[in-house]
This record gives C-alpha cells, structure tokens and sequence, in this order.
C-alpha cells in the first residue's frame, strides 16, 4: 500500500491522469491530448489546468487573455506540477523524476542495444548496407597488395589529395618489407607523371591498378582525380611483371586525351 | 548481467563465472616458493635442495616422486590448492604439477610471482575488468592490460600451448610477442576483450603454425584493414575452432573458403554477420564434419534478391549430421528458417538470440528440438513463444531472453507467464537469465519449487524498482524463494523493488551463493549487512544505485579476503568509510573512482572496487583511479 506515496507518478496537480508507472515525463505529456485537458477546466485552477483554449464565442479576447494568463498559468503549474512529484524522502539513493537513460540500464551489452537499429534499417532497406560501403559515406576503399607481401592492406583513397601522399602512405604500409629500390622517393618519382618511363626501368618494384575496364595501369598515369575515380584495386607488383604494362597505358592515355 | 555464450565447451566453461572455483586463502598466505632449487626429473633419488630443514633423507624424496605422479591426475584447483597447503613438500609437489594456471583477478597476483611459483604451466586463464564494465560503468583504459603477462611468460613457459583471457585489454602489440614466443601455441580464446584489431590478428594466425582453437566471442576487434584470414598458413592446417562471429570487419571470403577447404579437422565454426547464407552454403559443402555452426547473417549478400540463387540450403544442413550447437541468424531471412529443420532433432544448443522472430516463426523450429538443452532467444518470442519452448524442449538446462528494446519503459512482450510456464515444462532447468518489464512474486516462487535444479538465477526486471505487478508488494518473497529452495544456487541477480527482507533472505538461505548481482534495491545498510554476514561462500559482490553506506561495508570486514572482488557504484558510501577498509585490512586494495574525469577531488567518488592482492596497490592506475593506501 505505501508504494502509492512512493511511486513515482507525473501528473497535472490534483493527479489527474498521468502515468501510473515509472515513466518518463516527456512520454506522459505526450500522451494527454486537448480533449482530456478540456474536460477537466473547472474554476478551481489548482487542481487542473485550464488552457483557455478557444471555447467561447468572444475568440480573440480569449485568445488573447489566454496568452498572459496561460503563461503565468503554465508556470504555476510547472511549480505544482514538481511539487507533487512524490520524491520519496527517506531514499536518497532514488533517481530524480526527469530522468534520461540511465547509463549501463538495463544490464545488455552495447552491441545487443544497437544491434536492432541496424537490422532493422536492413531489412526494411535491403539497399542500407549497399549503400554505406559504397557511395554514400565517401570512402573509397580499395585493397593494396603487394607482391611477396604475407597479406593485403586497404587503403581509403579519398583519405589522400595526390600521388605523392599515397605513395608515403603505401611506403609506410608496405615499409617493412624490403621494397629495394622502390623507396618512397622512387615511389613518389614514379607517381610523377613527367617521370614516368624514365623511372620505369630503374626500380624493382612497380605500384600498379585495376581499373574499371579490367586493364592494369600504372598509377601516376592518369590525373589524380581520375585515377581515384577509376581505381579498383592496387598492386604493388615486381618491375619484371610489369613489363607489358607501359605501352598499354601510354596508348590509353593518349585515347583519353 | 548479459554474459558470454556459455555453449558447453572446454574453453567456454573455464570462462563461466558459475564454474569458478577460486582457492579461497592459498594466494594470501601460501608460501613463496623457497629458493630450494630442484632436479626437474624429480626421478632420481637425490634432491639438490639445499633448504635447511632437508633433514629427512631418501624415504621423502619418493613419497615427493609419487605425489606428483600422482597430483598430475588432480585438475580441480580447489583440490590443487588443497593439496598444496599440507606441507612444504606438498606445495612443491603441486607447483611442478600444476599445468593450467587460473588468475581470477590479474591483479591479484603478478605475472612473476605466479611464473616464479609455477613453472610448468601449458595453460593460461586470466581474466582482468570486473563484469559492470561491459555496461560503460567504468571508463575505458581502467587496467588489465595482457602486456605484464605476456613479457613474463614469454620467458618463464616458451611452451605455452593455451591462452584465454576474460575482460583483459590486449593490443597488437601483445599478440606479436605471443606469437614470436611460444612456437607450440595451439589455442587463443578471447571473451570480451578489446584494444587489438585485425593486424593482431594477422600476425597470430601467421605465425602460430600449431594453431588449433582462434575464439573470439564478444570481443571488440578492430579494422586496420588487415585481411587476416589470408595469414593462415597456406597448407593445411590443424584448425579445429575458429570463432570469429563478434568480429565486424568484412573478411576475405575466397580465402575463408580455401581456408575451410584445407582444414580437415575443422569442427567448430562461427561466421561474422559480413558472411551471407550463400556463402555459408559453400563453407557448409565443405565442412559436413562441423559440430558448432555460427551461421552469419543467414540472408543474402547485398544487391542479390531471392531467386536469384536458389541453392539448396535444406541438404547443406542435412548432409551436418555431427552439428549440435548452432547460432548466429545475425540478420535473418525468414524464409529461410526451414533450412535449418534437418538439424533440429539433434541441437543441444540453439542461439536465436540475434533473431527478431516471433511465436509462430518459432514453433515449428522449437518443436523439433527435443534434445535442446541451451537456448537463448528474444523476447521477440513472447510468453506464447515461451511456452511452446517448454512444451518441447524437457531436457533444457540453460535459458537466456534477452530484450529486443532494452529500455526501462518499453512494452514488455514477455511476462511472469512465460517464466512460470518454463518453469513448468522445463524441471531439469540449472541456469536462466530472463529480461521482462513485469513480473509477480507468484511466477518466480513457482519457478523456485518446479526447478529445483537451478545453479543460477538471474531475473531482470527493466524497469527499476517495478513492484509485483499484479500485487504491488516487493519481490521480495519471489527471489526468497528461490534462495530458499534452489538448494544448489551459486549465482544470483536480482532486480525489482526490493526491501532489505529480500536480503535477510539471501543472507539467511543462500550459503552457497558465490556471485551476487544487485541494483537499485534495498532500504539501509541492513541490506548489505544481512548479505556481507550471511553469505559465507560470496565471492564476487557487485552493487549499483543501492542505499548500502559506511557502516554496512564495514559489516564484511571478516569476509573480504575470502572474496575476489566487492564493487559498489553509486552507493552511499564515503571516502572515509573506505579508507577504515583500507586500514584494518593492509592486502586489500581499495580502488575509488569517478565515471566522469575532470571531476573536482573531493569527498565524492562513483565507483568503490576493492579486491585481495598479494602485490599492493598496482602501478598501471589511470588518472581517475585512487587508490586508497594507508600511510607506511
């Protein structure tokens, strides 16, 4: 019986209709419509509140009373309104009324928690998780490998504005093992458009792309934008298998052209 | 109270913190390990032991033989630490035998003092945070990092075949150096740990060549964008458990297929939600033998729709006739449910727990599953759902219900009506976890006398202090019934409104519990003292948002070296009353603090986890972290 006084209930002053569980505030106001309000309007303001709500026939004049007295209404109302809050005063460990989400409350792990947001969006939408891998969230993934190399890398091209910041990205990624010649320099010399075929026989190691076609390119052959456009996948192959390479895509470069 | 799978497993039932069988006083005041040095074989007669007191000559050096012949066959801890306080010769004779090595709290013991103990140890478990962390009760970068353990026994057991670790922080770093250290490293089982990602990962697989078991459950991997799966040894290999399902990163797929492919002794299986049902068609082709599947999502890879690859899941499925234990349905297509059927009569274990479905989804699933005796599943299901799982499935020992939408003020799709029909088809009942928004003193007083079996109890009710809805009154006499009658329960959590008479209960009646859980419950101190006198076996205390002070911590100072751990957040505790903590009992170590940091010092504080260490207070503490050390 004394769990009445205890419980929490958010109401209007007087108690009138609100919930009867531990709830949230925000969710009980919600859930008051006019109709109830209206049928409560008495003259005795302090047990229920009267909105002055545009009832009579001199409209405007109610109207615009209401507007005055409804705020001063209003604000005594909110004093009343956390006055009856029933906070149980022998309890200081109990939460205050307004309470937004207790942290670690329920008990369930985070990944449990979020998880239906989730599926929830994929299942209504089969195309949700096409979307966030591909177009929508601007990253262009795509995987390095290397060869020799005991396993891939992923690279996000967006992440970089040119050639040469790639190529210090690759050679970091890639810099514990033994690139021989193609140092960053030789990477970045590579990248360089200009220097293109004169770098071409020197190094061992060559950075090269699938594009959208199928075909192997070079990098460094096509305008940065370009390339992050048309790049599929990076391989950072040795110089001897890449022989064939050039010619093609010098022919390609100047078709585009 | 979320836990880990607890799929009955070698590896997973160390985890479980129902099994736990921590020593109860050997680490305090068991000796160090003298420095008697020691012929290894322990076969010919002399010793080289040059103690003082080797006064006993020839007949003492066999019985030591036979007694660690014999000790090998002792496996329990308890038993073992037992056995190692009879005498100093006893206590040698354990150490050398003892080759699975337990840390409940990684802090309780260093790495060196237990290497220094125990020298021949093949197999490690530690486990680090306390269970609320995984519930953002504990900032990240609190502690328990692998990185001590690893350097020490990298050097003290180079034949390390066995890790698992529990709520530890494990970065790259660490998996590097395991992987260079112990050529013979066989099994790595991960639960709830985070700090690494997939070049950990990468790393371990490529160069633990002996590797039978990679379990990662629960755990938090990161992305580097590593293509791990692709590390694996390109022959075959010995892989008999890769458990990779809690991992969100996309992974190779033609290479887990090779992989698959040349893993002939490959038992257990478990998908992450990036692997579609077509793909696991094609795993499933090529592993029949597998006895634990994680399906992964169990719905098609993107841009494909139904019909465009009809395959024929129902044979896949069919052609498992080994597979007991099956789960994941991460992202589940309903129409694919039937799948599944061919397996059902022989699972002993069934996780629906990711699957939004509901009653009438289930039934025809559930009915088949007579054999089933560990199913978690959402409350998705509803009561009517419950039922027809009790209906069935009699042989059933654990259940789990977890909560679609865990909020406190959602619309509860399960009730007292589907615990109390449980509790009536399914008797042979050991372990539940049941969320619910309501419930009644009635239901679980009911369940307390149907199953009588029950080991562990753990009952939340979402919605903070929510009385029997149906009465009004406290659930007080519901889970005093349970204490009362589940003679066998070790473990308990509680939830609900809860005056202190629920704890006199607990307290009067519940001698064998070890793990105590409670939240926003009680009325003063009497509770927690109730607890604290009556509970002589209680291991593990946690408490949050209850009115329990000073005076009512003090009432366990008897009691807490016998103890793992206390937590207490949100309590009505002060800086003093720890600090009196602190003073009468020096091996404690007595950590306070804040959730939020930048938070002023003062008398306030958050969090009070105090635990028994024989090393002090640690030196790994970050910046709002005290601890509380009486003065030299």
């Amino acid at each position: 019986m004394g769990f009445d006084e205890t419980e929490l209930r958010l109401g209007l002053p007087g108690g009138g209709g609100g919930g009867v569980r531990d709830g949230d505030q925000v969710i009980v106001m919600r859930k008051r419509g006019f109709s109830e309000t209206e049928s409560d309007i008495s003259t005795d303001t302090s047990t229920c509140v009267d909105l002055k709500l545009n009832l009579s026939s001199n409209s405007k004049e109610a109207n615009s009373t209401g507007g005055k007295d409804g705020s001063a209404e209003k604000s005594k109302t909110n004093k009343e309104k956390n006055n009856n809050l029933d906070f149980p005063a022998s309890d200081p460990a109990k939460p205050p009324a307004a309470k937004a989400q207790v942290v670690g409350w329920p008990p369930v792990r985070s990944f449990r928690k979020n998880m239906f947001t989730a599926v929830q969006k994929s299942t209504n939408d089969g195309e949700s998780e096409q979307m966030n891998k591909g177009g929508n969230n601007n990253a262009v993934l795509v995987k390095v490998s290397m060869d020799g190399a005991p396993y891939l890398r992923k690279v996000d091209l967006k992440m970089y504005k040119s050639y040469p910041e790639l190529s210090d990205a690759l050679a970091k990624m890639f810099s514990s093992f033994t690139i021989g010649n193609c140092g960053s320099q030789g990477m970045k010399d590579f990248m360089n458009e200009s220097k293109l075929m004169d770098v071409l026989n020197g190094s061992d190691y060559i950075p090269t792309y699938e594009d959208k076609d199928g075909d192997w390119m070079l990098v460094g052959d096509v305008p940065w934008e370009m390339f992050v456009e048309s790049c599929k996948r990076l391989r950072i192959m040795k110089s001897k298998e890449a022989v064939g390479l050039a010619p093609r895509a010098m022919e390609k470069c100047k078709n585009r052209s | 109270m979320s836990e880990d799978p607890s799929i009955p497993s070698s590896s997973s039932s160390q985890m479980s913190e129902d099994d736990d069988r921590s020593p109860p006083l050997d680490l305090i005041d068991g000796p160090i390990p003298s420095s008697k040095s020691r012929n290894c074989s322990g076969v010919s007669g002399s010793g080289v032991g040059t103690s003082v007191e080797n006064t006993v000559p020839y007949p003492d050096q066999v019985l030591e033989n036979v007694l660690e012949n014999v000790l090998c066959f002792l496996t329990s801890r308890r038993d073992r630490s037992s056995a190692s306080l009879v005498c100093k010769s006893w206590y040698r004779a354990e150490a050398l035998t003892r080759s699975e090595l337990f840390i409940g709290n990684c802090y309780a013991v260093s790495p060196r003092r237990a290497t220094a103990r125990f020298t021949r140890v093949r197999a490690v478990t530690i486990k680090g945070k306390p269970r609320f962390a995984d519930f953002n009760l504990m900032p990240a970068n609190w502690g328990a990092h692998l990185a001590p353990w690893v350097s020490s026994m990298a050097k003290a057991y180079p034949w390390l075949e066995k890790l698992c670790l529990k709520r530890m922080s494990v970065t790259d770093d660490d998996l590097a150096l395991l992987a260079e250290s112990f050529a013979g490293f066989k099994e790595l089982v991960l639960v709830c740990c985070d700090g690494f990602g997939t070049s950990g990962l990468a790393v371990v697989v490529s160069k633990c060549r002996q590797l039978r078991v990679l379990d990662l459950t629960e755990t938090e991997v990161m992305d580097d964008d590593v293509d791990w799966i692709c590390c694996f040894p390109e022959s075959q290999t010995f892989l008999e458990s890769l458990m990779f399902d809690c991992v969100e990163c996309h992974i190779n797929f033609e290479a887990l297929e090779k992989l698959v492919a040349r893993s002939p002794s490959l038992k257990k299986l478990r998908l992450n939600r990036h692997v579609s049902i077509g793909q696991l068609y094609r795993l499933m082709v090529r592993a029949p033998q597998l006895t634990h599947l994680g399906t992964g999502s169990f719905n098609l890879s993107e841009g494909m729709a139904q019909g465009d690859q009809e395959l024929d899941y129902v044979s896949a499925f069919a052609a498992c006739k080994s597979l007991v234990c099956l789960s994941g349905f991460r992202e589940i297509l309903l129409d694919y449910i039937p799948a599944i059927y061919p397996v059902c009569s022989n699972l002993t274990s069934l996780n629906l727990s990711y699957a939004n479905i509901t009653a009438e989804q289930l039934k025809p699933v559930i009915s088949q599953c007579h054999k089933l005796q560990s199913f978690w599943v959402l409350d998705s299901i509803c009561d009517e759902g419950l039922k027809a799982v009790a209906t069935t499935c009699k042989e059933l020992r654990e259940l789990r219900v977890f909560p679609v939408n865990a909020q406190e003020d959602a619309e509860g799709p399960v009730s007292e009506v589907g615990l109390e029909a449980i509790s009536e088809g399914c008797r042979k009942l050991r372990s539940i976890l049941y969320f619910c928004q309501r419930m009644t003193n009635a239901a679980v007083i009911a369940m307390s006398k149907n199953c009588s079996e029950l080991v562990v109890f753990r009952l939340c009710i979402m919605g903070r202090r929510r009385p029997d809805h149906v009465t009004g009154e406290p659930m007080d006499e519901g889970f005093g019934a349970i204490v009362m009658n589940c003679k066998k329960l070790t473990r308990l959590a509680v939830s609900g409104l809860l005056t202190d008479r629920a704890f006199s209960y607990i307290g009067k009646y519940g001698k064998l519990v070890r793990t105590l859980s409670v939240a926003f419950a009680g009325d003063s101190d009497l509770g927690l003292k109730y607890v604290l006198e009556g509970c002589h076996k209680l291991q593990k205390l946690e408490i949050r948002d209850s009115p329990f002070g000073d005076t009512a911590l003090c009432s366990g100072l008897h009691h807490y070296y016998n103890m793992r751990f206390l937590w207490m957040s949100s309590c009505s505790l002060t800086r003093q009353g720890c600090w009196a903590i602190a003073r009468e009992l020096p091996r404690l170590v007595v950590e306070v603090m804040k959730s939020n940091e930048g938070e002023e010092e003062g008398d306030n504080f958050d969090t009070l986890y105090m635990y028994r260490s024989l090393e002090g207070p640690r030196d790994d503490i970050p910046q709002f972290v005290e601890i509380l050390r009486p003065g030299i």
